[in-house]
């Protein structure tokens, strides 16, 4: 080791002069060298200013859109699962595709706020609050669906392990089971994280709270957050903590949900590449869900100093990275079918591609391999508007791969005497609907009330923060 | 009622910057000061080494928690699967660590970020919404862009005449009296 110091303090030899090594400088990641004080008075102005008047617009449009949602789940309690379009041999519709589409969604939240802080990733900052709110506003619209696929949803928390008058008990032999609990679970440390890390800033929101029902109400949230630095050792142990243990929770949430199809029989559900492909295309879809939640608030609260070029471009990197592994694992899936020699599994994927369901196929390529790459491109990066109809692309596309997976393994298996041809019904269209303006609605609330991004992380990755410098940007 | 038993609570000082609250906090450790805090409005890299602070001890919470996490979850699907309610499933056997895994998994890891949390919480000694340096009238700048030094009055140190030279000489501002 001592080594190893003496040489870095040992003059520079002289062959780096020929060679001129260059010096990357990372971009900042706050712009226009705003201050410490910028950073408080922008993220709490969301919350203190007036409710503008196209939140209220967008509130009440979306909270429409989920009465469709109210509707359609209404319709079915009161009829039974048979007003869904399930029927054998497809009994697994439009409810299972929405519950993998919407968990996909979440577990972008969670990489940028725990994987990426794992790796250090400081870019993470300013859209890590945001990520992990959809994160649990996702949660909330998948959990709705295998709820209510139950058919007598009364009897749901016989799902969970508590005795009940028939003294029966959950069989934990299940991957559905297991889903339970990892779904659960992935709620729950999706929230204390979200919470715990919100807590410095809603002690700032207390702070400057003029009026009465603020300071309660910010007040009690924050626990009485006094910024100590004996505190903030215990916070930064139990964040890195909480980090670590939401890394292998997230993996392993979409894990159990690729279960749920690998461990059965079915040709093209039962591959050992499902909980690899699956958590790569959540990633995907859900940081598609970031760039169509945060481009529009960028431009609204011109947080434009926060939300840098630099940030936009290391979201597109990441979505062109999964989705190549995505793109990839279609491919392998295709190898693998032919390789193994299995007929089934063989007509399975030539199924996809060119049976029945072969537009549900190429829609899903399209939007989900061919879209992305376009991110190759700087210039398309540098365009907020085709960035964002980019990720509108890749969440439709994610939509489609989880209904492809699920429909056309169900359409089409051994037996063509046992086959059929899925169509969902009204009541399973407006459920789904409705689920966009739950989740639009509880996410306008999140940014009405709440501190859209880490106030105190946000400053101390910025120079002014650096105690060995000048305390300034210079 | 705070002002019928108005005893002090400690000298609090504000400063401007990150560096300077950095090099002063060592100052004060190296003083030989016990009951004394730092607040930044964001966590200031390398200042539990200036303040001289112990590693945290949130990490035993979440060593108890995923511990118990996982004990519970063999505890359950033990007595569910296989001692209460055993069911045959394709001749395998009634219970083992195989099968549940999943399910123990996610409770290592739900206890284990309980633990973490009310762990931060117990160690914080929080909720706690009265604190007398919430009657400071410039402290909800701690959370803005103030820094504060505050040496409490219980430390054996602790002088009034010293402790506020001690505090000015640092580069502390408005050295102010904090009363319990």
């Amino acid at each position: 080791m001592s080594e190893v110091l003496e040489d870095i303090s040992l003059p520079k030899p002289a062959i780096l002069k020929e060679v001129n090594p260059v010096s990357i400088t990372k971009p900042p990641l706050v712009n226009n060298k705003r201050s410490i004080a910028w950073i408080t008075d922008k993220i709490c102005n969301i919350v203190e200013e007036p409710t503008p008047r196209w939140w209220w617009v967008s509130f009440i449009v979306a909270v429409l859109i989920a009465s469709y949602t109210f509707i359609g789940l209404t319709w079915l309690v009161s009829t039974g699962v048979g007003v869904w379009g399930l029927a054998n041999p497809i009994n697994w519709g439009w409810a299972i595709v929405n519950f993998v589409f919407w968990i996909g969604i979440g577990h972008a939240g969670t990489l940028i706020s725990a994987i990426l802080c794992l790796l250090k990733q400081k870019w993470r900052t300013s859209i890590n609050r945001a990520a992990e709110a959809m994160t649990i506003f996702a949660v909330c619209c998948a959990g709705i669906f295998p709820l209510f696929h139950v058919g007598r949803v009364w009897f749901a928390w016989w799902l969970f392990p508590l005795p009940n008058s028939n003294s029966i008990w959950p069989q934990f032999r299940s991957p559905l089971e297991w889903d339970v609990f990892a779904v659960s679970t992935y709620f729950t440390v999706s929230v204390l994280f979200w919470y715990m890390g919100m807590i410095p800033d809603l002690g700032a929101l207390r702070d400057r709270a003029k009026k009465t029902w603020r300071k309660v109400f910010y007040g009690v949230l924050a626990m009485g957050w006094r910024n100590s630095n004996r505190h903030w050792r215990n916070y930064e142990m139990a964040y890195l903590l909480l980090a670590g243990l939401s890394t292998p929770l997230v993996l392993s949430v979409h894990t159990i949900v690729s279960f749920d199809f690998a461990a059965s029989v079915l040709p093209g559900w039962h591959t050992t590449i499902f909980p690899p492909y699956f958590v790569a295309g959540a990633i995907f879809s859900g940081f598609g869900m970031v760039l169509t939640l945060m481009l529009p608030l960028r431009a609204i609260y011109g947080l434009h100093d926060l939300i840098t070029q630099h940030h936009i471009d290391c979201m597109c990197k990441i979505i062109l990275a999964t989705g190549s592994m995505v793109g990839y694992a279609y491919a392998m899936e295709f190898f693998i079918a032919w390789y193994g020699a299995n007929p089934y599994e063989g007509f399975a994927f030539v199924n996809r591609a060119f049976g029945q369901y072969a537009w549900a196929y190429w829609i899903m390529v399209s939007c989900n391999v061919i879209s992305p790459q376009l991110f190759w491109f700087k210039f398309i990066r540098r365009n907020p508007a085709l960035v964002w109809i980019i990720c509108g692309f890749v969440n439709v596309g994610m939509w489609f791969e989880r209904f492809v997976i699920t429909v056309t393994s169900l359409a089409n298996d051994f037996l063509p005497s046992s086959w059929g041809y899925y169509s969902p019904t009204i009541v399973d269209i407006f459920t789904f609907f409705g689920t966009f303006g739950f989740f639009t609605a509880l996410f306008l609330l999140f940014v009405r009330f709440l501190p859209l991004m880490p106030i105190a992380e946000l400053k101390a990755v910025t120079p002014p923060a650096d105690p060995h410098g000048n305390g300034t940007w210079d | 009622m705070a002002n019928v038993n108005n005893k002090p609570f400690g000298l609090i000082a504000s400063f401007k910057t990150a560096p300077d609250i950095y090099e002063a906090a060592k100052r004060v450790r190296d003083a030989g000061y016990k009951k004394w805090d730092v607040f930044t409005p964001f966590p200031v890299h390398g200042m539990d080494g200036a303040m001289g602070l112990k590693r945290s001890r949130v990490p035993r919470f979440t060593l108890i928690g995923g511990l118990t996490g996982f004990w519970t979850g063999v505890l359950i699907t033990w007595y569910m699967n296989g001692y209460d309610y055993p069911l045959i499933v394709g001749g395998k056997p009634f219970w083992s660590f195989i099968f549940p895994f999943p399910v123990l998994y996610e409770l290592t890891i739900l206890f284990a970020a309980f633990g973490t949390f009310f762990g931060m919480f117990i160690s914080n000694k929080l909720p706690e919404h009265h604190h007398p340096t919430f009657d400071h009238p410039a402290f909800n700048k701690a959370s803005d862009d103030t820094f504060f030094i505050l040496i409490q009055n219980e430390d054996p140190q602790y002088d009034a005449e010293k402790t506020r030279a001690l505090l000015e000489e640092i580069g502390g501002e408005e050295v102010t009296l904090l009363e319990e």
